[in-house]
């Protein structure tokens, strides 16, 4: 490969070899309290424990969202139009959506334990679901084909579109449920009063997401930057050889 | 004396002449009502089959009626967006020059019109073959309902229409990117007519609640849609 691909080719650097050592060990800590250390509650049981990885990923999930539309709204507004802003929001969102699928599907588990149901349709529930479908739909905008500048405008204005489309969403929601049955078995509101461990494990495991997702952000984008590259140095080289082939001629 | 510079073609003429195309091109090839409109009655019948239950039926029409309309609604603006991709009619009008945001409210006028022809059909539809009715103050919520309902699924299917456009597996992208978008139309049309319908016992009343929510949708992607579309078939 070329000189630039060799130059950048590595993902990680000394930071991210930190954030990630770091991520390491918090998660360890959080499966050793959360599956062993901490006591089961008093309502939920053992589901509770489900918790510890659910609560941390929803968290994460609307985190990378948010980063995601002000990584858009800055390519959008800046006068250089920084690919670096795209690859973020990109990135940003593809580990989102995994995330995302982690709360939904987490989220089911413990509804069938602890509602007896595996879906409510409560409007938090129903809105998360709808923002992972969007997202999925952004996702898929990104893969659009085109130029990289054409999937930057196109995505940002998705990403856009998506900051308009959530609070009508679940304002919508909202109010269809507020006309229908809530939650009967119990209020999915997540109001339970937690002991000092499980508190510091739930917080932990807030923590040890977000590193997870800074080092998956960073390298991810990384590897976006070189598929970016690896594209523009293909239609270069087929330049050059048509180039080459018309001077034979 | 005369000027040197281009004439700039103003927003309304840009906005009709648009609009008129898309309608002309419907008479003369009359999709929507040879396709769609049997398409749609069709789905009415299909729902019938599958709920088998007068009741229910006459309780959900309000959903039906909306939920037919989702389903042309992809059709519509596929279609609409596929004739202007393969006559190259969107990249003319791009370096024409002219105000891109016309061509969006033009094309989500004919879009709406189109629409409006298919939910009279739907509607009736819901009173010959679900039985039911509806009363003097009901159809002004209905009208009501059509119209903020219509507006909004006409401009966020233009918009996404826009983006898919031209784009490799269009007839699945834009449901994926649509129908996260109209749920809040769907949701809002579908209480505002049962309402309209007294299913379920529902009041007229408690229809005009979501009157408001189906014209604040309906303003948001107007406006979002008239600033976004230019940026997304600008390629």
């Amino acid at each position: 490969m070329s000189q630039v691909l060799q130059r950048t080719s590595p993902t990680g650097t000394r930071t991210t070899k930190v954030i990630g050592a770091l991520a390491l060990l918090v998660m360890a800590w959080v499966v050793v309290s959360g599956l062993i250390l901490t006591p089961q509650d008093v309502v939920q049981g053992e589901s509770v424990r489900i918790m510890y990885v659910h609560v941390p990923s929803a968290w994460i999930a609307y985190l990378a969202f948010i980063f995601t539309a002000v990584a858009s709204a800055s390519w959008l507004i800046s006068k250089k139009h920084s690919m670096g802003f795209d690859r973020f929001a990109g990135a940003s969102a593809e580990v989102g959506v995994m995330f995302m699928a982690i709360t939904l599907i987490t989220g089911s588990l413990w509804g069938r334990l602890t509602w007896g149901e595996f879906w409510q349709w409560d409007p938090r529930l129903t809105t998360t679901a709808f923002l992972f479908v969007t997202y999925v739909g952004y996702l898929a905008v990104r893969r659009l084909e085109g130029s990289v500048e054409q999937r930057a405008r196109r995505s940002a204005v998705v990403a856009m579109l998506a900051v308009l489309e959530i609070p009508l969403v679940h304002f919508s929601v909202v109010l269809w449920r507020s006309l229908h049955q809530g939650a009967t078995v119990l209020n999915p509101n997540g109001d339970v009063k937690m002991d000092d461990l499980m508190l510091f494990t739930l917080f932990s495991g807030v923590v040890g997401f977000t590193l997870v997702f800074v080092w998956l952000v960073l390298h991810r984008q990384r590897t976006m930057l070189l598929v970016d590259i690896a594209n523009r140095q293909g239609l270069d080289a087929a330049i050059a050889a048509r180039q080459t082939e018309s001077l034979v001629k | 004396m005369k000027s040197d510079s281009p004439t700039r073609v103003g927003k309304g003429k840009v906005v009709t002449a648009v609009f008129l195309k898309d309608i002309q091109i419907e008479l003369r090839s009359r999709v929507v009502t040879n396709q769609v409109l049997p398409f749609a009655g069709l789905v009415m019948v299909m729902f019938a089959f599958a709920l088998d239950n007068d009741d229910v039926l006459q309780r959900v029409a309000g959903g039906l009626v909306w939920l037919a309309t989702l389903f042309s609604l992809f059709i519509i603006v596929q279609r609409s967006f596929a004739i202007d991709t393969a006559d190259g009619a969107l990249d003319s009008l791009r370096v024409a020059g002219i105000d891109l945001s016309a061509v969006f409210f033009g094309k989500a006028i004919a879009l709406a019109t189109k629409l409006i022809a298919l939910e009279i059909v739907l509607i009736c539809s819901a009173v010959l073959l679900y039985r039911v009715d509806v009363s003097a103050t009901g159809l002004v919520l209905l009208v009501t309902c059509v119209l903020c309902a219509t507006s909004g699924l006409a401009f966020v299917g233009t918009l996404y229409g826009g983006l898919t456009a031209g784009a490799k597996g269009r007839e699945t992208l834009l449901p994926l990117l649509l129908l996260p978008v109209v749920a809040p139309v769907l949701i809002a049309a579908t209480r505002a007519t049962e309402a309209a319908f007294g299913s379920g016992g529902a009041q007229t009343s408690e229809g005009w609640a979501w009157i408001g929510l189906l014209a604040v949708f309906a303003a948001v992607f107007g406006v979002g849609g008239s600033l976004a579309f230019g940026s997304l078939i600008d390629e």
